[in-house]
C-alpha cells in the first residue's frame, strides 16, 4: 500500500494561520510492529476533523499520540513530533499531565468515575486547582453539564452515581468533565460506538456545537457520522495516512483508490 | 394414496421409529449420553455430600466435646477463716474433704481474707470450686478417685450440696497446671495483641507493595523476579517463618521472645504474600477505563490511584486481608519456634510480655495428661472456630458495605 503521486497529503488543505496540531514525521512502534508510518497532518483549530479506517489502521493510536496516552503503554516507541500550538509536545521539557490537561479526552467505552454525577465533573478540576470548592464548583458543575446538554436531565440527581445514568447520558458526563477542565481540544475514540442511535444523534449534535469553543478530533467507524460532522476527514490505512481532505471533498472525490474502496463499502 | 406412500417410505428409512410410535427426535444415541450426565452430576454431588457429612461430624464431636467445658463441679461446704487458715490454706476445710475441694481455690484464701477482712475468723457455709476428678465424676468421665472420697461425694450429693455449675472461670482465668482453674484467658488475649501486630504491619505493607507492583512498577525482569517470590513466599511452610523469626526478631534485633510483637512480627512475614496477591488481584479488577479516563483528564498516576482505582479495589483488599489474618490467627508452628507455646498464667498487658496464642494453648492443652484437659482442648477449638467466623463475617460486611456499584 505505498503512497503514490495520487495521494492527498495535508498541503492542500493547508492554511497555517489556523492550525492547532501538527504532526510531522511521526512513527510508532508496538515492540516490532510498526504501527504508524510518518504521519504528517495538519488539526484545524475550531473544526471537527474524523479519522476513518479499517480495524487495527492506526486510527486510534494516532488519536492518542496527540495528547500522549501511549506514553502508559510499556514497549511503545514514538518518532517525530506533535505540535499543538507552536510546542512539540514530545520535548524534553514538557510534563505530560499538563498536555494531557489541555487536551481532554473521550473514550469509546462510557467510563464515569463510580462517583457522584458532580464529584465526576468537579474532580479533575479541583485537583488542577481550576476551581475552590463550594459555589465556585456548583457553577462549574453547571456550565459544563449545560454546554454537554445533560443539565436538564441530571439537575436534580448530581448526587446520585454517575454510572447509574444510562449510556448515552455517561457519554455526555464524559464529555462535560473534559470540558470541565478548560482543555484546548477534545479527542474523542469512537465516542458513539457503544451508543443507540438516539444518544448518538445527542453526541452528534453536541460536537457540532462544541466545535465553536473547541478543536475536535474524533475517531469513527461511521461513515455517515464522519461525513455529517466532521469538516475535515482523514482516512487512514495500514498504519499510513492515505488522504486527509475536507469532508465534502473527501466523500465525494476520494483520490485515492483504498480511499474510494473503503467508503463505498467495499472493505473494512 | 400417494401421501401414503411416503409416510411408508419414512418410515422403512428410519426403522427404529416403528418402535417408538414414529418419534421423529427419537436419538438412541441420548440414553447413554444422558446417562453418563446423571452419573456426572452424581458424582459431584456425591463429593459435597461426603465433604459436608464430614464438616457436620467434625463440628459436631467438637461440640458434643466442648459442651460439659462450659459448666464446672461446685460444692457446698463450711470453710472457716482464721490465722492457721492463711498459713495452711487446706485447714480451712474439713479434713474430709481436702481431696474433693480445688488446690487452687483453697491457695486463693488468703487472697479472699485481702479482699474482705470482715471474714477473719468466722466459718462460712458457701459454695466452692471442686477438683477436677470430683468434676470428672460427676459429668461421668474417667477419674481415679478413691473409694472414700466417692463415699464423701455421695453424701454430698445426698444433700445437694454438689452441683454444676457456669465455669465462668474458663472465659476469666489464664492456663494454669490445676484443670479446673485453667482458663482461655490469656491466650485469647495473647491472639488479639499478637493480630494487632501483624495488621498493623502487613496490612500496610502488603497494600503498598500491591499498588507499586500493580500501579507504578514497570514491567522487566525484575518486577517478574518479585513476582515470582512473592507467590513462592505464599507455599513456603510456615515453621520456615518461625526460623527467620527467630533468627532476625530474637537474636539479631534482640527483642523479647514469646511477645507478641515478635509473633505479630513473624506471622505478618507470613500474612504479606497473601496479602500482596489478593491486593493485586483486587486492583487487576479495576476496569483500566478508569485509569484511562483518569489520564485523559491530565490526572497525575497518584490521584487515580488514590481516589479512583483504590477505593474500588478497597472491598477486595479487605476480604483478602481479612482472611490473611484468619489463617495466621489458626497458625501454630512458626509460634512454636519463636516460644509462644510458654506456660502462661497471666494475661499479657502489653505486646513486649510474654504470651501465648489460642492454637499454641489449645495444643498445650491437647498434650496434657488429665482427663479435663480433654474438654478444655475441644473448648478452646470452639472458641477459635467462633473467632474466625467473625472475621469472616466482618470480611463479608466490608465487602457489601463497600462494594461499588456499576
Amino acid at each position: 500500500m505505498k503512497s503514490n503521486g495520487k495521494t492527498n497529503m495535508p498541503g492542500n488543505v493547508t492554511n497555517s494561520t489556523d492550525v492547532k496540531i501538527k504532526t510531522s514525521g511521526l512513527n510508532l512502534w508496538y515492540g516490532n510492529n510498526h504501527a504508524l508510518h510518518d504521519i504528517n497532518m495538519e488539526i484545524h483549530k475550531n473544526k471537527i476533523t474524523a479519522l476513518i479506517g479499517p480495524s487495527g489502521c492506526g486510527k486510534s493510536t494516532f488519536l492518542r499520540c496527540i495528547n500522549r496516552m501511549n506514553d502508559l503503554f510499556d514497549h511503545v516507541r514514538i518518532e517525530g513530533q506533535v505540535v499543538v500550538d507552536g510546542k512539540n509536545v514530545y520535548d524534553q521539557d514538557i510534563d505530560v499531565v499538563a498536555v494531557r490537561k489541555r487536551i481532554g479526552m473521550v473514550f469509546q467505552q462510557p467510563n464515569p468515575f463510580p462517583k457522584s454525577v458532580y464529584d465526576n465533573v468537579t474532580y479533575a478540576p479541583l485537583k488542577h486547582s481550576l476551581v475552590k470548592k463550594g459555589s465556585e464548583s456548583d457553577e462549574l458543575v453547571e456550565s459544563a453539564l449545560i454546554k454537554a446538554g445533560l443539565w436538564n436531565e441530571v439537575k436534580d440527581k448530581l448526587h446520585s452515581p454517575g454510572t447509574a445514568l444510562s449510556g448515552g447520558q455517561q457519554q455526555r458526563l464524559c464529555i462535560a468533565r473534559a470540558i470541565a477542565v478548560k482543555p484546548d481540544a477534545i479527542l474523542m475514540d469512537e465516542p458513539t460506538s457503544a451508543l443507540d442511535p438516539i444518544s448518538t444523534e445527542k453526541i452528534e449534535a453536541l460536537m457540532l456545537e462544541l466545535k465553536k469553543d473547541y478543536t475536535i478530533v474524533t475517531v469513527t467507524h461511521n461513515m455517515q457520522q464522519a461525513h455529517r460532522t466532521a469538516d475535515y476527514t482523514a482516512y487512514f490505512h495500514l498504519g499510513k495516512l492515505i488522504e486527509y481532505n475536507e469532508t465534502e471533498a473527501l466523500f465525494n472525490n476520494p483520490v485515492h483508490e483504498l480511499t474510494d474502496s473503503y467508503i463505498s463499502g467495499r472493505f473494512g | 394414496m400417494s401421501n401414503k406412500t411416503i409416510s411408508n417410505r419414512s418410515i422403512n428409512d428410519q426403522g427404529e421409529s416403528i418402535k417408538n410410535g414414529s418419534n421423529p427426535f427419537y436419538d438412541p444415541s441420548l440414553v447413554g449420553r444422558h446417562r453418563s450426565a446423571w452419573l456426572f452430576r452424581w458424582f459431584t454431588k456425591g463429593s459435597i455430600i461426603l465433604t459436608l457429612s464430614f464438616l457436620c461430624f467434625f463440628l459436631f464431636d467438637m461440640a458434643r466435646t466442648a459442651y460439659p467445658a462450659l459448666m464446672q463441679t461446685y460444692v457446698k461446704i463450711d470453710v472457716s477463716y482464721n490465722e492457721k487458715s492463711v498459713k495452711f490454706t487446706s485447714k480451712a476445710i474439713d479434713k474430709k474433704y481436702r481431696k474433693i475441694v480445688s488446690r487452687s481455690w483453697l491457695r486463693d484464701i488468703p487472697k479472699q481474707l485481702e479482699n474482705q477482712p470482715a471474714l477473719m475468723g468466722s466459718t462460712v457455709q458457701q459454695w466452692v470450686l471442686a477438683d477436677d476428678q470430683v468434676d470428672q465424676h460427676k459429668k461421668g468421665h474417667h477419674h481415679n478417685l478413691k473409694t472414700k472420697t466417692l463415699r464423701t461425694i455421695d453424701e454430698l450429693e445426698k444433700q445437694g450440696r454438689i452441683e454444676l455449675q457456669w465455669n465462668g472461670i474458663f472465659f476469666t482465668h489464664g492456663d494454669s497446671k490445676i484443670p479446673e482453674n485453667a482458663g482461655i484467658f490469656s491466650a485469647v488475649v495473647g491472639s488479639v495483641l499478637t493480630l494487632v501486630v501483624t495488621m498493623f504491619v502487613a496490612f500496610p505493607l502488603g497494600v503498598m507493595t500491591a499498588v507499586y507492583l500493580e500501579e507504578f512498577a514497570r514491567d522487566n525482569w525484575l518486577t517478574r523476579l518479585i513476582e515470582i517470590n512473592i507467590n513462592n513466599l505464599a507455599a513456603i511452610p510456615s515453621i520456615l517463618f518461625g526460623l527467620l523469626g527467630l533468627a532476625v526478631f530474637i537474636n539479631l534485633f534482640g527483642m523479647p521472645r514469646s511477645s507478641p510483637l515478635v509473633g505479630g512480627l513473624t506471622l505478618a512475614l507470613m500474612t504479606l504474600p497473601i496479602i500482596i496477591v489478593s491486593s493485586r488481584a483486587a486492583l487487576r479488577s479495576v476496569p483500566d477505563s478508569i485509569r484511562q479516563a483518569g489520564y485523559g483528564l491530565g490526572l497525575t498516576r497518584v490521584q487515580i490511584v488514590q481516589d479512583h482505582v483504590l477505593p474500588v479495589a478497597f472491598p477486595g483488599i479487605l476480604t483478602g486481608s481479612i482472611i490473611g489474618l484468619a489463617q495466621a490467627m489458626g497458625e501454630t508452628a512458626p509460634l512454636i519456634i519463636i516460644g509462644m507455646i510458654a506456660f502462661i498464667p497471666d494475661a499479657p498487658t502489653s505486646i513486649v510480655e510474654s504470651a501465648t496464642v489460642l492454637p499454641a494453648q489449645i495444643f498445650t492443652w491437647a498434650g496434657m495428661p488429665e482427663r479435663a484437659y480433654v474438654e478444655k482442648t475441644a473448648a478452646g477449638i470452639v472458641v477459635i472456630l467462633l473467632i474466625l467466623f467473625v472475621l469472616n463475617a466482618i470480611a463479608i460486611y466490608f465487602r457489601k458495605k463497600y462494594e461499588v456499584k456499576w
